[in-house]
């Protein structure tokens, strides 16, 4: 083994290490702060396969970004301060399904992928590579995408706003006093 | 390998130099404003050594952890607080011809990614003091990062659209002195959106002293809220540099850049840092509804409508 398998096989050991104990910590905000550990184990590993421009992405939006907004979350639905600690009764029930769709996932691609090999080519993640691929080659499936992201936006105001959708008899003179200290701000 | 050594050694000492001398200009910048005269007993001239005396102060002080508190969390939430800012000031380039202690080709995506994971700090903080003025000091620092992130990184992919390149030496070799009124609507939102990410006045809501204490740090004292002090002013430290670096020009001034580069870098971060310094005395403190809406109804619209400007005339002109 080379020095650079060396490290990529401790990163991996980091990454699912700390991915087992995002599942099984009874602090669910120590769940989401071994989730960074997994994450940035994760970017290292895309740094060693010399990917530098996914791995600070991967640092930037899931470090940086989804797991603030966790956090945020978390902290203002249920999650106890301090050392308190929270436990789920579906533990074992979790543990299936999640051995279960892994069986099937690894099953899948072991199946499909079986001597097939490509050959790997120094910079295919570099940022000149990366946005070609995405804007050239698979520029319609990115677009659709961004489609969906953004039904996924409405969908959230929708569901957030109160004070749309059908009137409810009884609510009106509510939902008017509502309004107007929206719009004083 | 002596050369590495020695830009280290270097970014170390700006390190552990630079931050002092942006808070010592705030005391007296401050105070002058203010029509006072700031500190002027320790070290004689002027009170110089006063943040060195603040320094002893904080060391000597005893080690606190609440009772109630996630003691590691509570230990670890400084040091994610401010190595961040360390590791950005690494990939900073002060001169030309690899004046930078680590060369990396994404650089301004490294440098960004890295800021954002300081804010963690605070946010582990907040929580693990098992203190509420403290969890909603934590909450409120995550929501302003979560709205200032975007328009931060817009306005940055805008001056790499620009450069065509995300190497941070590789932008300030492009720059050209137009950049100044074509990027101006990015350098601002960089700039306020970067200063809502430090906490700084007047987007200091998660440290409203009148509301929630001192937010995240209420439990903190001696050397870790320190520490956590330290973060915020390398915290200017990075973000001037990386104005500079982006919208500035950086080490390129009107005579005598290669000799002078960095001293070029040096002047425009102290000027932009007197800027924070000033913006700090000048301006009360945003609600929190005000702080999202300049977020989302001009930074973020003025962010977008700089990257279109950016890449029209990229296409038109080249």
């Amino acid at each position: 083994m080379t020095g650079q398998e060396i490290v990529f096989a401790l990163l991996g050991v980091v990454a699912v290490g700390s991915g087992v104990l995002v599942v099984t910590t009874r602090q669910i905000v120590h769940a989401a702060l071994w989730l960074v550990v997994s994450f940035g184990a994760l970017a290292g590993g895309y740094l060693v396969l010399t990917a530098e421009f996914v791995a600070w992405v991967q640092v930037l939006i899931y470090v940086g970004a989804v797991v603030v907004l966790l956090l945020f979350g978390i902290m203002l639905t249920r999650a106890p301060i301090g050392a308190a600690e929270l436990d789920s009764g579906n533990r074992w029930a979790a543990l299936a399904v999640a051995a279960g769709t892994a069986a099937v996932l690894v099953t899948v691609v072991v199946l499909g992928f079986r001597g097939v090999s490509a050959p790997p080519k120094a910079g295919g993640g570099s940022a000149e590579e990366l946005g070609a691929a995405v804007f050239r080659t698979w520029v319609l499936p990115f677009e659709v995408l961004s489609v969906l992201l953004l039904a996924a936006l409405v969908g959230a105001i929708v569901l957030s706003r109160s004070d749309i959708g059908p009137p409810e008899p009884g609510h009106e003179a509510d939902r008017d006093v509502h309004r107007d200290g929206e719009e004083d701000r | 390998m002596l050369e590495t050594v020695l830009k280290l050694a270097l970014v170390a000492a700006a390190f552990a130099v630079l931050p002092l001398v942006v808070g010592q200009i705030e005391h007296k910048v401050m105070a002058h404003m203010q029509g006072r005269l700031g500190p002027m007993y320790a070290g004689r001239f002027h009170g110089w050594a006063q943040l060195v005396a603040d320094g002893v102060k904080f060391a000597q002080k005893e080690d606190v952890v609440p009772a109630a508190a996630d003691r590691r969390v509570f230990k670890l939430a400084p040091a994610v607080a401010l190595i961040p800012y360390l590791l950005v000031l690494l990939v900073i380039p002060v001169g030309p011809g690899g004046q930078v202690a680590l060369e990396l080709g994404v650089g301004l995506f490294f440098a960004l990614a890295v800021m954002g994971v300081g804010v963690i700090g605070a946010i582990m903080a907040g929580w693990a003091s098992a203190n509420k003025y403290s969890l909603l000091g934590g909450m409120r620092v995550a929501a302003q990062l979560m709205s200032y992130e975007l328009p931060m990184v817009f306005a940055a992919s805008s001056v790499a659209m620009a450069a065509g390149t995300l190497s941070l030496g590789g932008i300030v070799a492009e720059w050209r002195w137009w950049w100044l009124p074509w990027q101006a609507v990015g350098a601002v939102v960089f700039f306020v959106a970067g200063l809502a990410e430090l906490r700084r006045p007047p987007f200091d809501m998660p440290v409203a002293d009148s509301e929630i204490i001192f937010g995240p740090y209420t439990e903190y004292g001696g050397l870790r809220f320190a520490l956590f002090i330290l973060a915020e002013y390398a915290g200017i430290v990075v973000l001037c540099a990386l104005t500079t670096v982006l919208f500035l020009g950086g080490w390129k001034g009107p005579f005598l850049d290669v000799e002078l580069g960095w001293l070029w870098t040096l002047l425009k971060v102290f000027v932009l840092a007197f800027l924070v310094i000033w913006l700090r005395v000048s301006y009360p403190r945003m609600r929190e509804d005000q702080l999202q809406k300049l977020a989302w109804a001009w930074l973020v619209p003025l962010s977008l409508a700089q990257l279109a400007l950016t890449g029209v005339l990229k296409v038109v002109a080249g």
